[in-house]
């Protein structure tokens, strides 16, 4: 522990400095497209903080991530167009949401396990998009535009591009040190011990499903929250920020990252979206990269870049 | 009551099509023990097939037969060049891989047919109603589905239950070491299979390709609900993916024609019209969401191991 710092904590380090000096990157040279950009990255990387948490830690591997976002983004949305725009309003509501949600998701879920589980929250998340593509009172497939983003009076500007940058990045790295004191809690340690071996928890006397639905809600509202901050940065909310690919690119960014560590998803998130920008200004038919690319990590690449990075680390 | 004649073999043809594309799916998984979501893509490569074919040769049927062996093809050579390295790993790995491919076949469509969507026209002879009762039309098409879905489910359970390939795959399913070990090719069956799957999808594709247009990503939405279909019927079960199809097929299609007016009754007209089409959607979740409840192993669980 005392020599230093190791590849992986020096990646994280690296990482996490990078995003606090972004905007003054960004301020010197005058590009405000890399801003934009990283705010993204910063909310979706929060999301896939937050699937960490149970696909990780827990080893429940949620496939219908991409429903607390949305969650989140329409509690903010309808209530912005229905004239309440104070974010103290809004973003409890879209908290809550998102938690009762993942409580009746959850409850119902848990009951399987393995592919069951991963296709039942596929199905129930797909069940969510064709409701919100059902609120024709809300736009409807087309989605809703939210005119005005959450007012938190004079506390931060939402609309000033660094303060919002800065916000969602504190709200990044308060989720990941969230997770950090849960997965070191009791709590933590009996949802991890559910993932190795749940016979033998349920031996000592650990009632198991209510310890995974606990830590299925917390990832959830995690969740819930980054879609509240995505629906304020497009200013938009549309069924299509939880369909089915966007929870797929979650899982992508978790994995690519590497399942259960800390800052593997952040890095995940970073990587991918960059792939993917970087890909799409090359061709436009990146996807054709992209899709045989995750195969090709799937294939070869165990854990991830902090797998990788471990296996430095040990030499 | 006519309409609901009607309605109720729209929904025997959904749920027969639904059969066809879970069928393969339920297979794969029960036997190779792999999680394909890239069956939605073979779907859909069977539509865009189907479409390319019958328009070169102006046949429709020439058209269909052609798309399914090149089905056959795609899905071999999809097998052994990437699936086959998934066997025997992580359920996630095999989710990640198979996302992967959609993401790959989708733009690989967008490039070869481009965005827009294909028609396939059906043949005179399809598109004309048929008297299936004293003054009950119904059109042929829909029709020759229905027969043709069932005829290859007949086949199919046929083929499962009472061939040695069929007898091989049921053994594989039970226990994959123990046929390997009795000297059968495994590596070979599981192409076959896999093919099999392939051509299973792509029937249920081109067939589906008239009524629909064909289009990008039009195998995705119709995966979840195969997905569904699987849940339900238990997984690895052939029987079971055919009850909750039909099941599923039915519930759909009648709550979308039947649940507005019905709730028309007791809300008011506005209100109903808001509510139907969201709650008509939700229909076949809740239905999962029940038999989660009461039986989470599904309704027809395959034989444990």
């Amino acid at each position: 522990m005392s020599k230093g710092l190791n590849a992986r904590q020096a990646v994280a380090a690296l990482t996490v400095a990078g995003l606090v000096l972004l905007p003054l990157y960004s301020h010197l040279t005058g590009n405000i497209f890399v801003l934009t950009l990283f705010t993204r990255i910063v909310i979706l990387a929060m999301a896939a903080a937050s699937l960490n948490l149970i696909m990780g830690y827990g080893g429940m591997m949620s496939f219908g991530h991409a429903a607390y976002l949305g969650i989140g983004g329409y509690a903010v949305g309808i209530l912005a167009q229905e004239g309440v725009g104070s974010g103290f309003i809004q973003w409890p509501v879209a908290l809550a949401a998102s938690a009762l949600y993942a409580v009746v998701i959850g409850a119902l879920s848990l009951r399987t396990r393995g592919v069951y589980f991963i296709m039942i929250t596929l199905a129930f998340a797909q069940m969510a998009y064709y409701v919100a593509s059902g609120l024709a009172r809300y736009g409807g497939d087309d989605g809703l535009t939210i005119y005005k983003r959450s007012d938190f009076s004079g506390l931060v500007d939402l609309s000033n591009r660094v303060q919002f940058y800065y916000l969602c990045l504190a709200c990044l790295l308060g989720a990941v040190f969230l997770i950090w004191r849960i997965i070191n809690s009791r709590f933590g340690l009996v949802v991890q011990g559910l993932r190795s071996n749940e016979q033998r928890m349920q031996a000592i006397g650990f009632p198991a499903k209510r310890y995974r639905l606990v830590c299925f809600v917390i990832s959830g509202t995690l969740c819930g929250l980054a879609g509240a901050l995505l629906a304020n940065n497009t200013d938009f909310v549309s069924p299509a920020m939880m369909y089915w690919t966007r929870s797929g690119d979650l899982m992508v960014m978790v994995i690519l990252g590497g399942m259960g560590t800390l800052f593997g998803p952040v890095a995940g998130a970073v990587a991918f979206l960059v792939l993917e920008e970087v890909l799409s200004q090359v061709t436009e038919y990146w996807a054709l990269i992209m899709g045989p690319l995750l195969l090709l990590i799937v294939l070869f690449g165990r854990g991830g870049i902090m797998g990788t990075l471990g296996r430095l680390d040990r030499g | 009551m006519l309409l609901l004649v009607e309605q109720i073999l729209n929904g025997l043809q959904f749920g027969l099509l639904l059969f066809l594309l879970a069928a393969g799916l339920t297979l794969v998984f029960g036997i190779m023990d792999l999680v394909n979501l890239a069956h939605g893509s073979l779907y859909m490569m069977g539509a865009y097939f189907a479409a390319t074919f019958a328009a070169w040769t102006g046949s429709f049927l020439l058209g269909a037969l052609l798309a399914l062996g090149a089905t056959l093809v795609l899905g071999i050579v999809l097998e052994v060049t990437a699936l086959r390295h998934l066997y025997g790993r992580d359920h996630l790995d095999h989710v990640l891989a198979t996302f992967g491919l959609i993401l790959f076949f989708n733009e690989a469509v967008r490039l070869i047919w481009g965005p827009a969507g294909l028609a396939l026209p059906l043949p005179s002879w399809l598109s004309v109603p048929v008297e299936i009762l004293p003054g009950v039309y119904y059109p042929a098409y829909r029709l020759a589905i229905i027969v043709v879905a069932l005829a290859v489910a007949l086949l199919l359970y046929l083929g499962v239950m009472r061939t040695r390939i069929g007898m091989l795959i049921r053994a594989g399913a039970s226990n994959r070491e123990m046929i390997g070990a009795l000297g059968i090719n495994i590596k070979l069956l599981y192409t076959l299979v896999f093919g099999l799957g392939a051509v299973l999808a792509g029937l249920a594709g081109l067939m589906q390709a008239p009524i629909l247009t064909v289009q990008i990503g039009m195998g995705e939405n119709i995966l979840i609900l195969a997905f569904v279909i699987i849940v339900i019927g238990g997984i690895g079960s052939i029987r079971g993916a055919f009850m909750a199809a039909i099941f599923v097929g039915m519930i759909d299609t009648l709550g979308r024609a039947f649940l507005p007016d019905l709730l028309r009754q007791v809300l008011n007209s506005a209100a109903a019209s808001t509510a139907a089409p969201a709650l008509s959607s939700m229909l076949i979740y809740l239905l999962m969401a029940l038999v989660l409840v009461v039986r989470p192993e599904g309704l027809f669980p395959a034989n444990r191991r």
